[in-house]
């Protein structure tokens, strides 16, 4: 398949990508590892005007935990991520998605925050920064930006992002003791997109009993939701198969699934219950197992 | 619309060509620079026959632009033997009779190249995860992992050969 035309320039410095993003408003569209951007364009699916390349910008790849936070920068490839050792030590939930995101050549190239800007309705990242809460970070001339994941994913391909901006990193509250999280990914086959995917955190009180919880879900509505009514079933209750199976039916009453090739809608909801449950008994048990 | 002139190391040469922004790698490989091992599969980036290593890493050549290879070394399949002698990887497919089609063993092989200079003693799970971006509709699989499992042995023992360390067991 041959894309349809467009300009292309490689910008030095953010700076000069904010400027040009500035300049062709609406027209330009950024490129990182490009593994979900230039399927769309061989498609003709997207037709940017101009192509900015953010290959030369510097230091958008860090990955740092402070007192606070564990940063990662926007053009961190999955498997960058999956390899820091921070997150392979005490981010079990991160270290579980970049595992199975895309096939490996794809996660050699791919972006968190290409991923993230992209919001494919069926992606992995998004569910896991809805369960997370995580907060975007965006540049543009008039300064930064934080969003919150919630506020985040809007609809099919749409998010808060304006066309003027650029998402520079992803911001995760630092692992306090007593939480875990997991991701469950239902899919036909290896490299597909999800047929479902679930991400659970859940923070276990002193008392033994569900403190908070997150419940990202992938691949089952418009867009990437955080499944609230579910949360709402866990939060101030002990943990148990029993509590898991019916935040897992909250999740897929929620959800809103479309009929498709990769299933029937109530096959899709009863799937959601499943990832939800079998997400939540590894979040407890690493929660436990980080006490 | 513009060209851009691009300069890339293919197989150790450099190469200079004016492209459009929207010429794929792949296409750069075949059709600018004649290199016809690299093939298109399913130019969706799902079946991995066009991979190849870019700066040392495996890509689908038909997810990535030609001006984004700008500067960058580019290795195919064309790049592995050495004159006559076969790379280990490629006289292990035909020992093993890791193919029947062929086409998807380009790609396969580089991808098992990625993997091997990754990871050199994969155990068989970790060799069908570090190849499943690359389908092969004929063989059922199994005959190309023993040929990566020959290879990795062979490939470990010319390392211990050449530095004389003994190499790491897994």
């Amino acid at each position: 398949m041959i894309p349809g035309q467009f300009d292309y320039v490689r910008p030095g410095s953010l700076d000069e990508t904010l400027r040009i993003l500035k300049d062709r408003e609406g027209e330009a569209k950024l490129l990182s590892g490009g593994y979900s951007l230039l399927p769309l364009i061989k498609l003709r699916l997207a037709q940017p005007g101009l192509l900015v390349d953010l290959r030369d910008i510097s230091g958008l790849d860090g990955i740092s935990e402070t007192d606070d936070y564990l940063t990662i920068g926007a053009k961190a490839t999955h498997r960058q991520i999956h390899e820091a050792p921070v997150v392979a030590d005490r981010y079990p939930l991160l270290h579980d998605v970049t595992a199975v995101i895309g096939d490996p050549q794809v996660r050699n190239w791919g972006t968190i925050g290409g991923s993230v800007a992209h919001a494919d309705p069926a992606s992995d990242w998004p569910a896991v920064l809805l369960a997370a809460n995580a907060t975007i970070v965006c540049r543009s001339q008039s300064g930064e930006r934080e969003i919150a994941a919630h506020d985040f994913f809007v609809d099919t391909f749409q998010t808060a992002i304006e066309p003027t901006e650029v998402l520079t990193e992803i911001r995760f509250r630092r692992r306090p003791r007593g939480q875990g999280g997991a991701y469950e990914k239902l899919e036909r086959k290896v490299g597909d997109f999800a047929t479902v995917a679930v991400a659970g955190i859940v923070r276990l009180g002193s008392d033994g009993r569900i403190e908070g919880a997150g419940i990202g879900v992938t691949g089952v509505a418009e867009t990437p939701f955080a499944a609230t009514d579910a949360e709402a079933v866990l939060t101030g209750n002990a943990p148990s198969d029993a509590l898991f199976r019916q935040a897992g039916l909250a999740a897929g009453a929620q959800s809103r699934p479309a009929a498709d090739v990769r299933g029937p809608v109530e096959y899709k909801r009863a799937m959601t219950a499943e990832m939800t449950l079998r997400a939540l008994r590894r979040a407890v048990e690493r929660a436990l197992a980080y006490a | 619309m513009t060209t851009h002139h691009i300069t890339v190391t293919v197989n150790g040469e450099a190469h200079e060509a004016d492209v459009e922004p929207r010429l794929l790698l792949v296409h750069l490989l075949r059709d600018t620079f004649g290199l016809t091992g690299t093939h298109v599969g399913c130019d969706t980036s799902n079946c991995g026959a066009c991979t190849v290593h870019v700066d040392g890493q495996s890509a689908k050549s038909c997810t990535i632009l030609a001006v984004q290879a700008d500067g960058r070394s580019i290795k195919t399949i064309e790049g592995m033997a050495t004159g006559a002698d076969l790379h280990p990887l490629q006289q292990a497919f035909w020992d093993q009779h890791g193919l029947q089609c062929g086409f998807c063993t380009p790609g396969m092989i580089m991808q098992s190249a990625w993997l091997l200079a990754d990871n050199p003693n994969p155990s068989e799970a970790e060799i069908r995860e570090g190849i499943s971006g690359n389908l092969c509709r004929c063989t059922g699989y199994v005959n190309i992992v023993k040929a990566i499992q020959q290879a990795a042995g062979e490939m470990a023992a010319a390392a211990e050969t050449q530095t004389g360390a003994p190499v790491a067991a897994g």
